[in-house]
């Protein structure tokens, strides 16, 4: 996915000589080709992310549309101020990139773990929140930034993830993406968890399930009616999120939601706060261990199916899954 | 290298119109203060001579065209000197001079802390401090890669070079050979909640600035001969420049200097009256 960002990226400053690259002494092996491209246009800020923010503002100012790359949270909690004030109130067409969004880097452990992100990154007015599944999604969300400069944010995975999407996107950003047909339950996903999400329906429509599978690579803004309508006609919905339960795509669906009088009932998959941070996991178990791979979706939906089938609710009312 | 600024030459006025003009922004600000009961009129009389100097014999600015490519761009971060800040740009012309009148009522645009949103001139919203320097130098770095000749400067409070952002910008801006940024530091000795030696102490602090490879000049903050030849001086070598100019807080009005009260206390009728007699007397 970072590759494909590069590229993205590339292809972008080839066209429109605003663009910029700054990093936080971070994107080994990922960023080399940019800054011998456009050396002119390329800046390794050092260690020091609150200046690189504060820095990558002063350039927007001045007619530049800088790209600020680091890992993580090190882009986004760490100079979060510099990003609402010195960007966002100034509508200053910086677009902040993590890398590793999620459980990215598994073992490095704690620290390294973006699992509030987009929370933090929704609540700041005037910031664009993308967060894409695949290296389609993440060029279609470089090329709308470049194409549309403003306060953005973009959440990416790390290296490998699979292509998801047979074809180029041609959805407005902020519409949801349909991946998969089915009527009895919807999947939503919003990135790189996508790939679960889709093996998860697998799962389920090999006991009949038929689950439909949705793509949010746009978190903000997005197209409540469309994501309405792609809730039409199934018995349940289900947001599942490689990030805290508090404030990302959960909470993005659940107010929507909770408006119409005729409506699905809702789970959340994603971490839980509180989830037992005290392991040292890859990605693949760390996402096991919260309960959001393929297996351990399919058998949460299958359950929560039969809880229905039954006449009860999807699942106990007792928090757990909050 | 500098952009050159012969340019700018002739924009330069006898010494006593930018002495006028800080005279004018210290009443500017007592009224301000006193009518809308809000604070941080010390950290304004402070800065006033510095402002003074800028706008009259330095920046390189257009009021009738606040979005001119070319101008320079000063970042005042110490963001709670907005009074001074406003009442500035009003004399210099880029808003009418009884916009001041309405500081801090419910519905105008002049806000406690300095915000750009309808008001022209201001290049950045402050009141968040260690913002200023690091913006400064990305719009230092975007003249040089325009070549647009365009100069920045940041105005800083020494209580805000607590912040450590203020020093990842300082070795940011040294690092790139930024010699068109400028910082000045209002060095008043106090700060929020004490003075600066007892909060946290900064010196030395010009060799602080030489130690991150800054071209220094100390000086006095309120001399205006001495803040024109360290402002002329800026630019001359491949470094960024700091200005570390001694004030004193709370400076014409004999019974707020140097005083940390007058952090954060509005005067009373009598005390208004009061600083405008000393400072309408004054030359």
């Amino acid at each position: 996915m970072r590759n494909a960002f590069i590229s993205a990226l590339l292809q972008a400053a080839e066209a429109d000589d605003r663009v910029w690259l700054i990093n936080g002494d971070l994107g080994y092996s990922v960023l080399e080709p940019f800054a011998e491209r456009f050396p002119e246009r390329y800046l390794n800020a050092g260690v020091a992310e609150q200046n690189m923010i504060g820095v990558a503002a002063g350039l927007a100012l001045s007619g530049f549309k800088p790209f600020v790359y680091s890992i993580a949270n090190f882009p986004t909690q760490r100079c979060l101020e510099q990003i609402r004030v010195d960007v966002c109130y100034h509508a200053a067409p910086v677009t902040v990139v993590a890398v590793g969004g999620g459980f990215a880097y598994g073992s490095h452990g704690y620290t390294h773990h973006a699992i509030e992100d987009l929370a933090v990154m929704r609540a700041l007015p005037g910031l664009r929140v993308a967060a894409p599944a695949d290296p389609v999604e993440t060029a279609a969300c470089v090329h709308a930034f470049v194409r549309d400069p403003g306060p953005s944010y973009l959440r990416l995975g790390r290296g490998g993830e699979p292509v998801l999407h047979a074809a180029p996107l041609r959805e407005s950003p902020g519409r949801p993406i349909r991946l998969r047909e089915g009527d009895a339950v919807a999947l939503i996903g919003t990135g790189s968890i996508l790939g679960e999400v889709l093996a998860a329906a697998e799962l389920l429509a090999q006991t009949g399930i038929a689950a439909r599978v949705l793509s949010l690579p746009y978190l903000k803004p997005f197209d409540a009616p469309a994501l309405l309508d792609a809730f039409a006609g199934v018995r349940l919905v289900a947001t599942v999120e490689e990030h805290s339960l508090i404030g990302g795509l959960r909470d993005l669906v659940a107010p929507l939601l909770a408006a119409r009088r005729d409506r699905p009932p809702l789970i959340g998959y994603g971490v839980r706060d509180g989830a037992s941070m005290d392991v040292i996991l890859d990605q693949v178990a760390m996402r096991r261990h919260c309960g959001i791979d393929a297996a351990g979706l399919a058998a949460g939906i299958r359950t929560a199916l039969e809880r229905l089938d039954a006449g009860a609710d999807p699942f106990d009312a007792d928090g757990d899954r909050a | 290298m500098s952009p050159g600024r012969t340019e700018a030459a002739p924009h330069l006025e006898p010494a006593d119109d930018s002495v006028a003009l800080a005279k004018r922004l210290r009443l500017h600000t007592l009224r301000m203060v006193y009518r809308s009961k809000s604070s941080h009129v010390g950290s304004c009389l402070s800065v006033a001579d510095i402002l003074a100097v800028l706008y009259k014999d330095f920046l390189n600015l257009r009021p009738d065209e606040p979005g001119w490519v070319k101008r320079d761009r000063l970042v005042v971060s110490k963001g709670h000197a907005a009074a001074a800040v406003y009442a500035v740009l009003a004399e210099r012309g880029f808003f009418p001079i009884d916009r001041l009148s309405r500081y801090g009522e419910n519905g105008q645009s002049l806000s406690g802390h300095v915000t750009h949103k309808n008001n022209p001139g201001v290049e950045v919203s402050t009141g968040s401090l260690g913002h200023g320097l690091s913006i400064a130098a990305g719009f230092a770095l975007a003249a040089r890669r325009l070549s647009s000749g365009a100069r920045a400067v940041a105005v800083l409070s020494d209580g805000e070079c607590d912040e450590g952002s203020v020093w990842e910008a300082a070795l940011f801006a040294a690092h790139h050979g930024l010699s068109n940024l400028v910082a000045v530091v209002d060095y008043n000795k106090i700060q929020s909640f004490g003075t600066v030696a007892d909060v946290l102490a900064l010196e030395p602090f010009a060799d602080k600035w030489r130690a991150f490879r800054w071209a220094v000049h100390e000086i006095d903050g309120h001399d205006h001969t001495a803040l024109r030849q360290a402002l002329a001086a800026a630019g001359h070598a491949e470094a960024p420049t700091a200005i570390i100019a001694h004030t004193v807080k709370g400076k014409g009005v004999s019974f707020m200097e140097d005083r940390l009260l007058w952090h954060y206390r509005s005067p009373s009728r009598d005390e208004f009256e009061a600083a405008v007699a000393e400072l309408e007397g004054a030359a």
